[in-house]
């Protein structure tokens, strides 16, 4: 496979991957306004949330203060915005239609029907949009084309990078959206059992769609450690660090064993490395290191397995 | 001026068309709209869509699909058949000539500046035969009907010829909303093209080549106007879609860069202009090209398809000699005519353009895509003038032709059905045998009384079919 095809697959998933946790985050940020006594409260949420994308700062520089309005522009619309929606539909589809021969038609028709429904939506006046539509546009749309890729795409190296792309995206962004909050999850004395732990908490699954899951999975009371057990360390967890890990590295398996000996596996070693450390800890050993410091740790790592991923396959053995 | 109706003959149906009156004339206006708008939505999930250079605006604007098809009879065909492949030979043998011992120059049969002062004409390769002799790999030959057995050619494309993902797709469509036109088998298939090309291109792999030919597409990139062509292409033939950038030269060998390494390419066809193709020999800031790609070429380590230097064959002003090379190189008669051409750097045929220039079509020696040309009986007088006024500056820029009265199909318009005039351009393919498919792609002039096809300028397109017997 060309080098610049598995670099536009491996991207595409990560740019799909990326619109929707741009969509999960309108939903739960929309859902922070409709609390009652959030005045303050929801600035700091959706500045948190910015954070997570790593946009907060062209946020504040375009529009200084919070409105819902600007917000579901910015997060959804804005084509400055790197992360929002539609630019990272475009750049999905941009790199579908530069590979298009490494896709098939059930997949190419998703992801384009996506972009041209999203053109539709672009045309039509904002106020009759409201931020449960923009959500389920891009949910819907991404889960198709997600089902298109599982349903019909040949499980050969093009499958591993696109999926290689899903899970190191996915990985990344439930680690930083975890590092914007961390300091919700540190066990605190004097918030022990009060409302608001509790509230925050759930704010952090809901961002990562798992708000649900997790009741079926522990069951009883939030608490923290059980929330960040669930988030990172929780292998039936579709979004956890070590999901997401185990997932890639999988994929990275998957090359190694195709392309066989003449072809480096630098990426696959660390990958099984950094694995390997997260399959070591227990959600006791990371508090004990310190969540920031862990997670900082991990989003380093998943950097390098990236770049690593670049050098392994990405310039064509030059 | 009247035209060739390929339909009707008064109130008679022409035997071609027999089979589709009643579908055409019976058709109920809400249900064309209806079929209308679903071919336009299939093309555009498709991702058919054309760019069209230097105008801004939709970029993913679609060339508007006519559903009326142009159909014509297997006799009819035959002869077309033989007419385009007798000239695919004659551009062949002229290239092979005029980078080897230039005998029809020579000969006195045409003049040298035509060939060398070309610009066209590629020095860099005079002398390099590629294997079996081919330049021009794939030949569209544009050409216009003005009678039941009067077709002319208007222009030949050796360099790279688009337009066959139309051919193609216009056919699937066609056969996807209206599959009770096609039962009986009486329309042969066109798409067997993209097995015949790939077999054609690896025909013509170097003699360095040993084992099965790795056959590769360069495109220039997404954002060219005929990208989805190029990927299409790619994906039924079932090669890599290469830009620049994928490929590199090490040594005597042309190589794509992959995930598993580096891995020797043996025939690209190009579809990239010659000044891209390597900044080392020709264009020195071209982004596109292989630096070094024109030195593995000279020495036999790699084919390009068409050629370089191809196009000094489809220039405007060789065009008038092509009928000549037919008989110098084949010894036959042209069984395809030229289009009287007045060729503006004799005098006579000056003077005489100047004087009738309201009559004529007047072009560009190098323009293309219906740019840079005047047609005569649709321009004002102003136009008129000021067009007068850039062939003065330069004259042997220029080319004159007689406004034809190109043939019209019936075409499904605003009010209805009408008759629009149309061209076409079958896709002539020449390796170790010469193919064509039969048909090609129907351009269509959908502006009422308008005589350009482009594109590029308001055209559309049509399912061509021929029928078998």
């Amino acid at each position: 496979m060309l080098s610049r095809t598995a670099s536009n697959l491996f991207w595409m998933g990560r740019h799909l991957e990326r619109a929707e946790t741009a969509a999960r985050l309108l939903d739960v940020g929309q859902r922070i306004t409709l609390l009652p006594n959030t005045e303050a409260g929801y600035q700091n949420e959706w500045n948190s949330l910015l954070q997570a994308s790593g946009t907060a700062r062209l946020f504040a520089e375009k529009h200084g203060t919070v409105t819902q309005e600007k917000i579901e522009e910015f997060i959804f619309f804005d084509r400055d915005n790197p992360s929002s929606v539609a630019c990272c539909l475009e750049k999905a589809r941009e790199a579908g239609r530069i590979v298009r021969t490494a896709l098939t038609s059930q997949v190419w028709d998703a992801l384009n029907m996506a972009y041209q429904d999203l053109r539709k939506i672009e045309r039509q006046p904002r106020a009759s949009l409201d931020t449960g539509l923009l959500t389920d546009f891009t949910t819907g749309h991404t889960s198709t084309v997600r089902g298109a890729i599982n349903a019909t795409q040949l499980r050969n190296d093009g499958w591993h990078f696109m999926n290689l792309g899903y899970g190191l995206e996915r990985a990344d962004a439930t680690a930083r959206l975890l590092d914007v909050k961390y300091f919700v999850l540190l066990p605190r004395i004097e918030f022990a059992g009060s409302g608001l732990d509790t509230y925050q908490w759930q704010v952090i699954l809901r961002a990562l769609s798992a708000h649900r899951s997790y009741h079926w999975a522990y069951g009883g009371d939030i608490t923290a450690e059980k929330v960040a057990d669930f988030l990172i360390l929780n292998g039936e967890s579709p979004r956890s660090l070590i999901t997401s890990l185990y997932e890639s590295v999988w994929q990275l398996e998957g090359l190694a064993r195709r392309y066989g000996e003449g072809v480096p596996t630098t990426a696959r070693d660390k990958g099984r490395e950094v694995l390997a450390a997260l399959q070591g800890r227990d959600i006791d050993m990371i508090f004990d290191e310190g969540l920031h410091e862990f997670l900082s740790w991990f989003i380093r790592e998943l950097a390098e397995v990236s770049n690593l991923v670049h050098q392994d396959y990405l310039l064509g053995g030059v | 001026m009247s035209s060739y109706n390929e339909m009707y003959e008064g109130d008679r149906v022409r035997d071609p068309y027999a089979r589709l009156r009643d579908w055409v004339e019976t058709m109920p206006d809400d249900f064309r709209q209806m079929k209308q708008a679903e071919a336009e939505a299939l093309f555009r999930r498709i991702g058919i869509t054309f760019a069209v250079y230097g105008e801004g605006g939709d970029p993913d604007r679609l060339i508007p699909f006519d559903m009326m098809p142009r159909v014509f009879e297997q006799a009819e065909w035959r002869k077309l058949e033989r007419g385009i492949k007798q000239r695919a030979r004659a551009l062949n043998a002229f290239l092979r000539d005029v980078y080897g011992r230039g005998e029809i120059i020579r000969a006195g049969r045409i003049p040298a500046r035509l060939v060398y002062q070309n610009d066209a004409y590629e020095k860099a390769v005079v002398g390099v035969v590629p294997p079996r002799g081919v330049y021009s790999h794939i030949i569209g030959i544009d050409l216009v009907r003005t009678g039941k057995d009067e077709f002319y050619v208007l222009e030949d494309n050796c360099r790279t010829p688009s337009g066959v993902s139309y051919m193609l797709e216009n056919r699937e469509i066609m056969m996807r909303m209206f599959p009770q036109l096609f039962r009986g088998n009486r329309i042969e298939p066109v798409d067997q093209y993209p097995e015949l090309l790939r077999r054609t291109l690896e025909s013509v792999a170097p003699a360095k080549c040993r084992d099965r030919p790795t056959c590769v597409i360069l495109t220039p990139g997404h954002f060219n106007s005929a990208y989805y062509e190029h990927s299409f292409l790619a994906n039924l033939m079932g090669v890599e879609l290469v830009e620049g950038q994928d490929l590199f030269v090490d040594g005597e060998f042309v190589y794509m860069r992959t995930t598993t390494g580096p891995r020797r390419v043996d025939v690209i066809y190009r579809r990239i202009d010659d000044p891209f193709l390597d900044p080392l020999c020709f264009r020195p800031d071209s982004m596109l090209g292989v630096p070094g790609l024109m030195d593995v070429y000279r020495s036999g380590g790699v084919s390009i398809c068409s050629a370089p230097g191809a196009g000094v064959a489809d220039d405007k002003a060789v065009y008038t000699f092509v009928p000549e090379m037919v008989r110098f190189y084949l010894g036959e008669e042209p069984i395809l005519n030229n289009v009287q051409t007045w060729t503006l750097w004799k005098d006579d045929d000056y003077r005489y353009v100047m004087d009738h220039l309201p009559q004529l079509v007047v072009k560009e020696v190098h323009g293309s895509g219906g740019y840079g040309m005047l047609v005569g009986p649709k321009s004002t007088a102003d136009e008129i003038e000021a067009f007068r006024a850039k062939i003065q500056a330069d004259p042997s820029n220029y080319i004159a032709q007689p406004t034809l009265a190109l043939s019209t199909c019936p075409t499904f318009v605003e009010e209805g059905i009408a008759p629009r005039h149309v061209d076409l351009r079958p896709y002539c393919l020449c390796g170790d045998r010469i193919e064509l498919v039969p048909g090609g792609l129907t351009r269509v002039a959908l502006r009422e009384g308008s005589l350009v096809v482009n594109s590029s300028q308001g055209g559309g397109v049509k399912d061509t079919w021929v029928l078998s017997e």
